[in-house]
C-alpha cells in the first residue's frame, strides 16, 4: 500500500444555497419553491457556524436562457471572507468575467460545458484553472455504466449526454478544469449517504479536487465519504437548511473520528 | 501630472478576482486604490499586490507598464504579495518559465505528483513553523488559510510560516519590506483579516 503524503490539509464541508430571483429558496424537485430567507443572512449564518466555502447555485438562471440579475454576488463578495463559489447560467467567458469581478472567487459550469467542452478551457485560460469548477450530475445505470446527464435543472429537458461519466471528467481535468463536483442523482435527495462506490472511481480517475454532492442525510455520511472515497469536499443542502446536521456537531464529529477539519 | 495621494495601493497586475481584496480592506475600514500608476503607488503608504491566474501573464501585464517593474524594485514602504502576487516577489517561475521580480531568492515550481496528492492545493491549511514577525501577531496557535494554488516557493531563511501539502513550502515570506501570503487572506475568515491588519500596522 502506497503511503499517504504528509498533510495537513482539511476536508471541507460546503453547505448549497439554492438563489432564485436574488433570494434562497427550497423545493422539491425544481418545483414549489418557498422562500428560505435573504442571501446576505444566510451566508453570514453558515459562515459563523464554520462552513468552510459556500456555493449559490442561480436556479433562475439555468433551465430558462434570459439574462439574471446577479447584484447579488456583490453584497456576498462585501461581507463574506470564506471563499464561495457561483453557479447557474454562465453561458460565457463575459458571464463569468462579471463574477469574478464581482468578487466571486470560482465560478462553476455544467451543461454548457457538455454542449461546448472547450468552453472550459477559454475560461481556464482567461481566469486560471483554480477559478474553474465542472459540476457533472451522473447516474449509475443499471447494468453498472456510469452516465452524464444534461440540463436537470428541469426534468422535463434532462437527457443523457453522450459521454460516459469518467471519460467526461478525465476530459474536464485535460480541458482545464480546476475542481470537479460530482452530483450522483441516484442519491440525490434520498439521504442515504453519498455514492461511495461511485466517488471512489472518480477519484481514481483525477488528480484535481473532487467535491461529493448528493444524498448526505446524516454525520456518519460525511465520514464515509471522507473515509472511502476519499473526496476533498462534501456539498450538502437540506440537512444543513434544515438543522438536522449543525455544521459545528458535524465538523467536531468528523474531527474525533480522525478526520482533518477546520475548527 | 500628480498623482493623488492614497492610502492602499493595489497594484493592478490584470486578471479578476481583484474586489475580494478591496473588500477585505473595506471591512478593516480601509480604502485600496487599483491602479498601474507608479507615481501613485510610490507615494502609497502600503501597497498590495494581489494575483490569480498565470505567472507569465501577470509578469507581461507588469512589464507593458513603463516604469511599474523598476518602481516596485525601489519601493520602501511594506509591499505584501498574495497568492500569485507572493510568488511574483521571487526570481523564476516554472509556470511559463517566466522570470520574475526578484525581490526575494528563489524558484517557484509545481507541487511534485505524488499519490492521492490532488493538485491544486485547495482548501484550508494550517501554518507550521511559525517565526517571529509583526504579520503573524495575535495569530491564535495554528490558524487555517485558505489557500488555491498549484505551484508553490520553496522553504528559505525568509520563510516565516510553512505549510505542508506533501511538500512543505512557504505560505508567508518576509524579506525586508517585501511580504507575501500564499494564501488568501482576504478569504481565510478572521486570521486572515487579523494578517491583513498587521501589515496595515507596518
Amino acid at each position: 500500500m502506497k503511503e499517504p503524503f504528509p498533510n495537513n490539509l482539511t476536508k471541507r464541508i460546503i453547505p448549497c444555497l439554492d438563489v432564485k430571483d436574488g433570494v434562497v429558496v427550497k423545493g422539491v424537485q425544481f418545483r414549489n419553491h418557498k422562500v428560505m430567507g435573504d442571501i446576505l443572512e444566510l451566508a453570514q449564518r453558515y459562515r459563523d457556524e464554520g462552513a468552510d466555502e459556500l456555493v449559490f447555485y442561480d436556479i433562475t438562471a439555468s433551465s430558462d436562457g434570459r439574462v439574471v440579475d446577479k447584484s447579488w454576488v456583490k453584497k456576498v463578495a462585501q461581507i463574506l471572507d470564506i471563499p464561495f463559489c457561483v453557479a447557474g447560467g454562465i453561458r460565457s467567458v463575459a458571464d463569468a468575467r462579471q463574477i469574478l469581478n464581482d468578487g466571486a472567487d470560482k465560478i462553476s459550469i455544467n451543461s454548457p460545458a457538455l454542449e461546448r467542452p472547450e468552453f472550459i478551457s477559454e475560461l481556464a485560460d482567461a481566469f486560471g484553472v483554480q477559478c474553474v469548477v465542472v459540476g457533472v450530475d451522473t447516474r449509475r445505470e443499471d447494468d453498472g455504466s456510469l452516465a452524464v446527464y444534461q440540463y436537470t435543472g428541469d426534468e422535463t429537458k434532462t437527457i443523457q449526454a453522450k459521454h460516459d461519466t469518467i471519460s467526461w471528467v478525465k476530459n474536464a481535468q485535460e480541458l482545464g478544469a480546476g475542481e470537479i463536483v460530482l452530483n450522483c442523482m441516484n442519491n440525490d435527495g434520498v439521504k442515504q449517504g453519498y455514492d461511495l462506490e461511485q466517488l471512489e472511481k472518480i477519484r481514481d480517475a483525477i488528480t484535481i479536487p473532487l467535491i461529493a454532492s448528493g444524498g448526505a442525510g446524516e454525520m456518519q455520511h460525511f465520514y464515509d465519504v471522507f473515509k472511502h472515497a476519499r473526496v476533498d469536499g462534501a456539498l450538502a443542502a437540506s440537512v444543513f437548511h434544515s438543522g438536522t446536521i449543525p455544521i459545528p456537531d458535524l465538523k467536531a464529529f468528523l474531527k474525533q473520528k480522525q478526520i482533518p477539519v477546520r475548527i | 501630472m500628480s498623482a493623488a495621494k492614497i492610502d492602499i495601493a493595489v497594484i493592478d497586475s490584470g486578471g479578476a478576482n481583484i474586489a475580494s481584496v478591496m473588500f477585505a480592506l473595506n471591512r478593516l475600514g480601509r480604502k485600496g486604490v487599483l491602479t498601474s500608476d507608479p507615481d501613485q503607488i510610490e507615494k502609497a503608504p502600503h501597497v498590495i499586490l494581489p494575483g490569480v491566474g498565470a505567472a507569465a501573464d501577470a509578469m507581461n501585464t507588469l512589464r507593458k507598464r513603463d516604469g511599474l517593474i523598476d518602481c516596485i524594485h525601489s519601493l520602501k514602504q511594506p509591499v505584501l504579495g498574495i497568492c500569485l502576487g507572493m510568488q511574483l516577489l521571487y526570481d523564476y517561475s516554472e509556470e511559463g518559465n517566466t522570470d520574475l521580480l526578484g525581490a526575494i531568492n528563489g524558484e517557484v515550481k509545481h507541487f511534485q505528483k505524488q499519490y492521492d496528492l490532488t493538485v491544486p492545493h485547495m482548501g484550508w491549511n494550517k501554518l507550521i513553523g511559525l517565526g517571529k514577525h509583526a504579520l503573524l501577531n495575535n495569530l491564535d496557535n495554528a490558524p487555517y488559510f485558505y489557500f488555491v494554488h498549484s505551484y508553490k516557493a520553496p522553504i528559505s531563511k525568509h520563510t516565516i510560516a510553512g505549510c505542508e501539502y506533501g511538500q512543505n513550502f512557504t505560505a508567508i515570506v518576509a524579506r525586508n519590506n517585501f511580504m507575501g501570503c500564499q494564501f488568501h487572506p482576504e478569504r481565510s475568515g478572521k486570521a486572515g483579516a487579523q494578517i491583513l491588519e498587521n501589515f496595515l500596522n507596518l
